[in-house]
């Protein structure tokens, strides 16, 4: 495997010589010193005083040194000797607070594979309102345990990279080997969210739940304060997405998975989608039924800027509130498509305005333009407005 | 050896190599002397009646016509970039006539000419003077060389030809048409590059100049861009390098979500400061920010109906589609980069071939760069006083030419530096660049993936910014953000041995460069 940019290799050998380090780096006559104390220290958390590491550097940070000496360690079979670090990333992260709804803006998901270090650091600036570290898909078998240990590191040392973004880490699936253990390497530093793929039912939620649960209290973390989302991605999913929304208070949106979905049910991807229509009507349906976000899929023609406006405004038109990204380009035409338009707040404002007058007059009943204000347009206007207000401060978008 | 603080700070020798040196006193001091008009060239012998006999028939004739001695000095132009065949062709063959101690003078090098590495180390080649890149300068920085290279801008180079600094013996010009006059253009061709300019100093103060092409055709050779009164041999070869690397294809534009988010940033600058309005100029290099943020200005050029009088620089096609759709009345061009520019050099009469004097000439009565209202330029390193380097990287070794940075830093209104904070874990802003190639007093705007930083003597600059709401930083804090994400670099270890000298447009030395250890 060839060292990638802002990444290095590393192996471990086993001898019975004084732990030494050798170090082939681009950058080794400004930061060599650097790293070889940060994988002498890492060693140390492993109580490892003997072998030889030999590292191949491109430039990688030194949280990531220090994840690909512990993932070379573990594999060696090599346990931490000291505790997992907290959040000394300097941010504290609670992006719910920042809204007065119950769940945050989620028009953009931008997922960040999980082994690629060099992404990481500017992942934050785009204005992207979740991001999601990604265990799964993006990371092949062979590197599951580098990936969730450079996560558990990234989130230990540099939130601040982040931004103001939801953090998410989509775990592998809990019924399978490794999402569990992907999990508990979390455990003194959960996410915002955890996103959940493959649930094919409320069982699958129900496991995650209570993981989080033990894990919470464990960390001294308020119980329940870790959002699961959910991702259904197969014909079962998409069938039983309503007792999957309504499992757990824990949820937060709802998700669907084209790509896979497609695959799953032996359909061909075509460019309207027509295929997944049924499906994708269904996860707004049960995700709206049960008062949480529908989130769609993502677009993967990163240079088709016309179709993914366009697919945009037709989840929009769907009632999906938000879709996924891959890269941060997209950003910009999913928050035009999410965003309410002007002419909606413009509305939202008038219905605002007559509900007060309504009030202040002692009317019972409000109208605009002859037709009664019922409770469900009333409550919506509100929603508007305050997703108006919220998005006017946290838009990356160009207003000049 | 005694040693002089020049006007940033750093120690200059007196002398190298018997040349006094004179120390940097500031980007445009007053009381320069000048020439403004280039000097007349060499003289050669009166030619016979009737017509003249200057086509080699092959190699060892045009060698044994130009003549070269060992510790002379020869040149060549970098328009046919990687692509380029003539230059590594020269070099060994005159080895192979046991010619050493050559200083080569090209106006920059690639990838291509590492091969030169050889030649350095065999002590063919002693030194270099012009531009460097690569393998060519480790190998300076390693201390390969015998003698101590000097790096100089477009426009310098041009005024060190003209004023005698740089004496050329032989010059050695690629053209991709000529005919056996010795006229010559780039627009034509199997190997055609577009301008032919960067020879043209050479052209004319060369005591020998040669023009070798693989397209020869009849005398009148037309357009003229090397005029055939000024050569006396030329040589026809099968080819003089890489179509496909001379010209890439199309240009397109970087899917860095970085480099975009700065591009976007800096457009953001230049129109909402004002320096965007009809009749305004620019130049961008063909890198992967500058064009990105060329591609947005055209975007808020064309939201607001705005048109530019011209585009300055090296060429590509996303230039020239603006300037076919109207957004810009003409191209001034050095360099073209695709085959898109190339055929718009050839067709387009407001795509006009410019030279390192009528561009960049420190002792021109104004050059084409101090029309500009904005130049966007790059760098591998920036300090807190805004000192840019863009000739070694951070390990002290020299990776980098100058090309017209400079030139076009101290002419345009407002000079914007585009730069990511940090690449791969080395930071951008230090507290004192390793070289200095570019003072401070001409650089106004740093912009990053992380804000922009407005140089303290540029208020105008920053109340224009304040007041559009543009992410301002100060260039320290932008230090120490990202300090805390990479760490602090140590210095890398140099020795005493000055290896190369950094020269300034009008010869005065800006800095010194070391050996590497």
């Amino acid at each position: 495997m060839n060292v990638r940019k802002s990444d290095c290799l590393v192996g471990y050998a086993e001898s019975d010589a004084p732990l030494s380090v050798r170090l082939d780096s681009s950058v080794g006559a400004l930061f060599g010193r650097k790293i070889k104390a940060g994988a002498e220290a890492t060693a140390a958390e492993y109580g490892v005083d003997r072998g030889e590491l030999t590292i191949i550097d491109d430039g990688a940070l030194d949280y990531v040194v220090s994840s690909r000496v512990e993932a070379a360690l573990r594999r060696a079979g090599y346990k931490k000797a000291t505790a997992y670090g907290k959040n000394s990333g300097g941010k504290t992260h609670d992006v719910r607070k920042r809204h007065s709804s119950a769940q945050p803006w989620r028009r953009s998901r931008l997922y960040l594979p999980g082994d690629q270090p060099d992404l990481l650091p500017n992942s934050g600036l785009f204005g992207a309102d979740c991001l999601i570290l990604d265990l799964e898909d993006s990371v092949p078998p062979s590197r599951k345990i580098e990936a969730r240990i450079l996560a558990r590191r990234v989130l230990e040392t540099h939130q601040d990279f982040f931004g103001n973004a939801e953090i998410v880490v989509r775990i592998n699936p809990i019924s399978g080997i490794w999402g569990k253990d992907d999990l508990w390497e979390l455990s003194a530093v959960l996410p915002d969210a955890v996103l959940l793929p493959k649930c094919e039912s409320s069982a699958d939620i129900d496991a995650l739940a209570a993981e989080l649960n033990t894990l919470e209290a464990q960390s001294g973390r308020e119980i329940g304060s870790t959002v699961i989302l959910a991702l259904v991605e197969s014909a079962r999913g998409v069938l039983l997405s309503l007792a999957i929304a309504a499992a757990s208070p824990r949820v937060g949106a709802l998700c669907f998975g084209a790509e896979d979905f497609s695959r799953d049910i032996g359909a061909r991807r075509t460019k309207n989608g027509g295929e997944a229509l049924y499906a994708r009507q269904a996860v707004v349906l049960a995700a709206k039924a049960s008062g949480v976000q529908a989130l769609d899929s993502v677009y993967s023609d990163t240079d088709d800027d016309a179709g993914f406006t366009a697919y945009c405004e037709a989840a929009r038109a769907m009632g999906f509130d938000g879709v996924g990204l891959v890269h941060p380009r997209q950003i910009a035409s999913a928050h035009r498509s999410f965003d309410p338009g002007a002419d909606e707040i413009d509305e939202a404002e008038r219905i605002v305005a007559s509900l007060a007058e309504a009030e202040v007059q002692g009317l019972g009943v409000a109208s605009l333009d002859g037709k009664m204000i019922d409770a469900p347009v009333a409550a919506r206007a509100r929603l508007i407005l305050e997703t108006a207000r919220s998005g006017a401060s946290r838009s990356n978008g160009r207003k000049n | 050896m005694k040693w002089n603080a020049n006007a940033l700070g750093r120690d200059i020798p007196e002398s190298i190599d018997g040349r006094i040196l004179k120390p940097f006193r500031g980007a445009s001091p007053a009381d320069q002397d000048g020439t403004g008009r280039a000097r007349g060239g060499p003289v050669r012998p009166v030619p016979a009646r009737g017509k003249p006999d200057k086509l080699a028939k092959h190699w060892d004739d045009l060698l044994d016509r130009m003549d070269v001695r060992s510790g002379e000095t020869i040149s060549f132009h970098h328009h046919l970039r990687d692509g380029d065949a003539v230059v590594n062709e020269v070099v060994e063959r005159l080895a192979a006539r046991g010619i050493r101690d050559l200083t080569i003078a090209p106006t920059a090098l690639f990838p291509v000419h590492d091969r030169l590495v050889s030649f350095i180390e065999s002590g063919v080649i002693s030194k270099v003077e012009g531009s460097m890149n690569g393998a060519v300068g480790v190998a300076c920085s390693r201390g390969k060389m015998r003698g101590v290279s000097v790096l100089r801008s477009h426009g310098g180079r041009q005024r060190a030809v003209q004023d005698g600094d740089l004496h050329i013996d032989a010059a050695f010009i690629a053209a991709p048409c000529a005919d056996p006059f010795g006229n010559a253009n780039g627009v034509l061709g199997k190997s055609a590059c577009g301008p032919l300019t960067y020879p043209v100093p050479d052209s004319l103060c060369a005591s020998r100049v040669a023009v070798i092409t693989d397209t020869l055709t009849p005398f009148p050779c037309a357009p003229r861009s090397i005029v055939g009164g000024n050569v006396d041999a030329v040589l026809e070869v099968e080819s003089i390098g890489d179509a496909s690397k001379i010209v890439s294809g199309t240009t397109r534009l970087t899917r860095s979500p970085t480099q975009l988010l700065i591009a976007d940033l800096t457009a953001r600058f230049i129109e909402t400061t004002g320096i965007m309005r009809d009749g305004f100029s620019f130049q961008a290099g063909a890198g992967g920010i500058s064009l990105a943020a060329v591609v947005f200005l055209a975007e808020r050029m064309r939201a607001r109906g705005v048109k530019a009088s011209f585009a300055h620089g090296g060429a590509t096609g996303i230039l020239v589609g603006l300037l076919e759709e109207g957004l810009l009345d003409a191209i001034v061009d050095l360099q073209s980069f695709d085959l898109e520019a190339v055929r718009s050099c050839r067709e387009n009469n407001r795509h006009i071939e410019s030279t390192p004097f009528d561009s960049y000439g420190p002792k021109a009565a104004a050059c084409a760069a101090s029309m500009l209202d904005v130049a966007i330029l790059g760098a591998t390193e920036i300090d807190l006083d805004f000192n840019v380097n863009v000739n070694t990287h951070s390990d002290g070794l020299l990776l980098h030419g100058i090309g017209g940075h400079t030139d076009a830093a101290a002419s345009a209104a407002c000079t914007i530096i585009t730069v990511p904070s940090f690449r791969k874990r080395i930071p951008i802003i230090r507290e004192r660049v390793t070289t200095v190639s570019c003072p401070g007093e001409v650089v106004d705007v740093i912009v990053t993936e992380r804000g922009l930083s407005v140089n303290p003597r540029r208020p105008d600059l920053i109340s224009r910014a304040r007041a559009a709401g543009l992410p301002l930083v100060e260039i320290g804090d932008l230090m120490n953000d990202v300090r805390s994400i990479t760490g602090i670099p140590d210095e890398p270890e140099f020795s005493d041995r000055i290896i190369a000298l950094v020269e300034w447009r009008d010869g005065t030395v800006i800095d010194v460069i070391r050996q590497a250890l």
